[in-house]
């Protein structure tokens, strides 16, 4: 990647878009196989101080990165605008055509606050879908920016009180369409227990599970949440508010034939976030379980006696993949994650 | 209680009586592929080290392969089922697009054994379905079976033969499926013989006719491109389209692949398939459904509506040659039949052009020009679609490059988009005229990166999707269009016109062109 690099002290964002403007401009009649990719404005609003993180954060995504990327650094006592603007080329091979994206960096302080949207309007590009991101909190920030954004990147599991995340992202829901990374992490595990249930024969089970029980990183509680709501939402399950039980919450949902009881407990063993495992009872016995392990999901099955295990192919992500498949997102629409979302709010205890 | 909304119709409770479908896949971007073994004939070739297990690869390493799934390698050579996961190994070591992951690695090759024997001896059958039997039992259940034809083409009768006399080609309870390489045959008559005979140890839902340019995103994206926008479509017909340019170039020669093209050629190599597929794209009718079936009958509509040409007709529209030495990317490079593995006097063209019509109500009188060929000035495959001019011109045409008829540009390879030419002002006081260019570039507009055409075509044949495979009435329409042009090239004694390596090819290719046609610039 190469850089092309404007910078000023004390601006306003009508100068800050001019110069974009100039270097884009520069760029192109440099060599004309270098074009803007045109796919998402991003708006990162970011404590000034973990401003590096954020950018070490993105700077792991690859291709995923936003076309426009717009940091809104923020330090309380700060009065100046200041901004940087950057546009790096990602080199093709030869004759390939070479992408040009752009990032901008401003520093805002606390008076700046009441204007972000001011600020941040003439910076992103127009007609282009913008994703937004607040990973230090400030949810009030995040809220005066919501009218440029069609999207809204959150991860449930960073909230410091849970309970507090799944309301929180029920009421963005409501605003925005919502790309959670604790959704995310939870892909996988999704994908493979509908694989399991795919065959017709396995997919009349799906009716008569008996018990859910998830297994968790002990700071994603969320993730194991959102699972359980995703069964509930896509089974037809009536859930009610699970219990606290020791280290577990317990409770239960109503399906069609029978109920079915509910476990959440931590995994202290778990060293990343997201979730750890997951076992289901069927009402014939028949049990699944899978966990979390080397090269995929071990997969075991009882049924009548009979034990088998096998792996579930597939590689982990790591976070930084999660983050890119959380910009990448912000372009597609899940329609199961609401639901998902609303059983949840519905099991809080 | 809270009832909980699911994003689907119907009562409460309901739904998993009502609704065939498994309600868990809904907002799942990769749909589940059932559980199966997949048997690869041909397991040691070139496609197999280069493509399959690449992609095979990669599929596990997205979480993409069956959540059962284990791979039977078969081929000649006697060796060891340790010896061949090792080859395994090597092979995607060498060509995954990324670096393997060694825990996934380790669990791919987990799961694959080898069984060595000739595709003609019964005892191969017999070891191959005790191997497959022992996948079942220690699943518990009939595993879905897809055996993958990735020999040469004459071991493709005899494998689907021994199939179905051993018992393989069907399964209680479980999917058996065979996924069949190009070429399809040579000519009209092979490909129809090898239809009767897959087809009589097989159904036609079974079968699964390899071309992986159908597996490549940007030629699906020429759907999305005509039926998902509606300002192109009023303008898609005869009405307001003068002509159809089709053009496969490739800067490279033919490598290490003497042996096969040098039997093949140009015509049977691209044309008989990827480029009437493409052709087929352009001029389908939209179809009701993208099922597999609504979608290739537009297409075998679209085949059988462009004439099988008489003896007469073919030297007024088909035309090829051969590459001469020259100079490529900036090097000599040798002429066709110097190049290593071709026969001395070699007459297979390098290069071959074809003027089509559409004998049909949308298309009649539009001619599609259809060119391929190795050893171009560069590599690129698009697809031009010519407007007709404008019935009157206000403008003076003095001082400039003129006004031009609109021309769209579907670009395959190697920079994927759609460019429309326009007339557009020169600015000044005067009313001058000249050409722009309107881009758009997949590149630009999409973050992700396009898998494999065979990764898709993998999990395609896995899942039972046909829409991407050629079906046994499209293979032949294709052939009875190529056909006769192969049967007169063959009787033709004469000197194939020679073009010089990395030029536009040979100058007698503009004979084939309608008065006021040019073909586009390589």
């Amino acid at each position: 990647m190469t850089d092309v690099v404007w910078s000023e002290q004390g601006t306003t964002p009508d100068d800050i878009e001019a110069a974009l403007r100039r270097l884009l401009a520069r760029q192109h009649a440099e060599n004309n196989d270098y074009v803007p990719a045109r796919v998402l404005n991003m708006i990162a609003f970011v404590d000034r101080q973990w401003s590096g993180e954020i950018a070490n954060r993105l700077g792991g995504v690859g291709r995923y990165n936003a076309s426009r990327l717009l940091v809104l650094a923020y330090e309380p006592r700060r009065e100046r605008l200041d901004a940087r603007v950057a546009i790096a080329t990602e080199r093709r091979a030869p004759g390939e055509l070479g992408l040009l994206r752009e990032t901008i960096v401003v520093e805002i302080g606390d008076r700046h606050l009441d204007d972000l949207l001011t600020i941040a309007d003439p910076l992103v590009v127009t007609d282009m879908p913008t994703l937004l991101w607040s990973p230090h909190g400030h949810p009030e920030a995040l809220d005066a920016l919501l009218p440029l954004a069609q999207a809204v990147l959150v991860d449930s599991v960073d909230e410091a009180v849970w309970r507090e995340a799944i309301d929180r992202a029920c009421a963005l829901s409501r605003e925005a369409y919502v790309v959670d990374l604790a959704w995310l992490r939870s892909t996988p595990w999704r994908e493979r227990i509908a694989a399991i249930f795919d065959p017709p024969h396995r997919r009349r089970e799906l009716g008569a599970i008996a018990k859910v029980a998830v297994r968790h990183h002990p700071a994603s509680t969320v993730a194991g949440m959102l699972l359980i709501g995703w069964l509930a939402a896509r089974l037809q399950w009536d859930v009610e508010p699970l219990l606290g039980h020791g280290e577990a919450l317990i409770g239960k949902a109503r399906a069609r034939r029978q109920d079915v009881a509910l476990r959440l407990q931590a995994a202290p063993e778990q060293q990343v976030r997201g979730l750890a495992g997951l076992s289901l009872e069927v009402s014939s016995g028949r049990r699944l379980s899978l966990d979390r392990g080397p090269g995929g999901l071990q997969a075991h099955a009882s049924d009548r006696g009979a034990e088998r295990s096998w792996t579930l192919l597939g590689a982990s992500r790591g976070e930084q993949g999660i983050l890119g498949e959380g910009i990448r997102q912000a372009l597609l629409r899940d329609p199961t994650y609401v639901p998902a979302l609303e059983a949840a709010q519905a099991m809080l205890p | 209680m809270a009832a909980v909304a699911t994003g689907r119709s119907g009562g409460a409770g309901s739904a998993l009586e009502r609704a065939p479908e498994n309600p868990l896949t809904a907002g799942l971007e990769r749909l589940p592929v059932p559980p199966t073994t997949l048997v690869i004939f041909g397991a040691t070739g070139d496609l197999a080290r280069r493509k399959l297990l690449p992609a095979l690869y990669n599929l596990a390493h997205d979480g993409a392969l069956p959540e059962r799934f284990h791979l039977v390698g078969v081929a000649r050579r006697e060796r060891a089922h340790e010896d061949y996961r090792a080859e395994c190994e090597q092979a995607i070591r060498r060509f995954s697009r990324r670096e393997p992951d060694p825990d996934v690695l380790a669990g791919l090759l987990e799961q694959v054994k080898y069984v060595s024997g000739r595709f003609d001896e019964e005892s191969v059958y017999e070891r191959l379905a005790q191997v497959l039997d022992s996948f079942d039992e220690r699943a518990g259940e009939p595993l879905n079976r897809a055996f993958y034809l990735s020999t040469a083409p004459d071991f493709f009768a005899t494998i689907v033969g021994h199939l179905g006399d051993s018992g393989l080609s069907r399964r209680a309870e479980a999917e058996v499926r065979v996924i069949i390489e190009k070429p399809f045959g040579t000519t009209l008559e092979e490909a129809h013989a090898l239809n009767r005979r897959v087809l009589s140890v097989f159904s036609e839902a079974q079968v699964f006719r390899i071309d992986h340019y159908l597996g490549k995103e940007t030629v699906q994206n020429m759907l999305a491109f005509r039926f998902a926008n509606g300002m192109f479509e009023p303008l898609w017909n005869r009405n307001y389209i003068d002509s159809v340019q089709i053009t496969a170039a490739e800067d490279i020669g033919i490598g290490t692949r003497a042996g096969y093209y040098d039997e093949a050629g140009a015509l049977r190599d691209l044309i008989q398939n990827h480029m009437l597929q493409l052709l087929c794209h352009v001029a389908m009718e939209p179809p009701v459904n993208f099922t597999a079936e609504e979608v290739r009958n537009e297409k075998v509509k679209v085949l059988d509506a462009i004439p099988e040409p008489t003896p007469e007709e073919i030297p007024g529209m088909a035309m090829r040659a051969q590459y001469s030495s020259g100079h490529s990317g900036g090097e000599d490079v040798p002429g066709y039949t110097e190049e290593e593995g071709v026969a001395e006097g070699s007459r297979t063209e390098t290069f071959a052009a074809l003027r089509l019509e559409v004998d049909n109500w949308r298309w009649a009188g539009v001619p599609f020009y259809v060119r391929t060929g190795k050893r171009l000035a560069r590599k690129i495959t698009e697809i031009a679609v010519t407007l007709k001019p404008v019935p009157h011109l206000a403008f003076s045409q003095d001082g400039s490059l003129g006004v031009r008829p609109n021309q769209l540009v579907l670009t395959v390879q190697p920079n994927e988009g759609v460019s429309l030419q326009l007339g557009a002002k020169i600015p000044g006081t005067r009313m001058v005229i000249r050409p722009v260019n309107m881009e758009f570039l997949y590149g630009a507009a999409f973050m992700s990166q396009s898998p494999e055409a065979y990764e898709r075509l993998i999990t395609d044949a896995m899942r039972g999707d046909a829409t991407l495979f050629t079906r046994n009435d499209e293979v032949e329409a294709q052939w009875r269009i190529c056909d006769p042009i192969v049967q007169a090239w063959a009787a033709d004694p004469g000197p194939l016109p020679l073009y010089e390596a990395g030029s536009q090819g040979p100058e007698e290719v503009g004979a084939l062109l309608r008065r006021g046609d040019h073909w586009r610039a390589i």
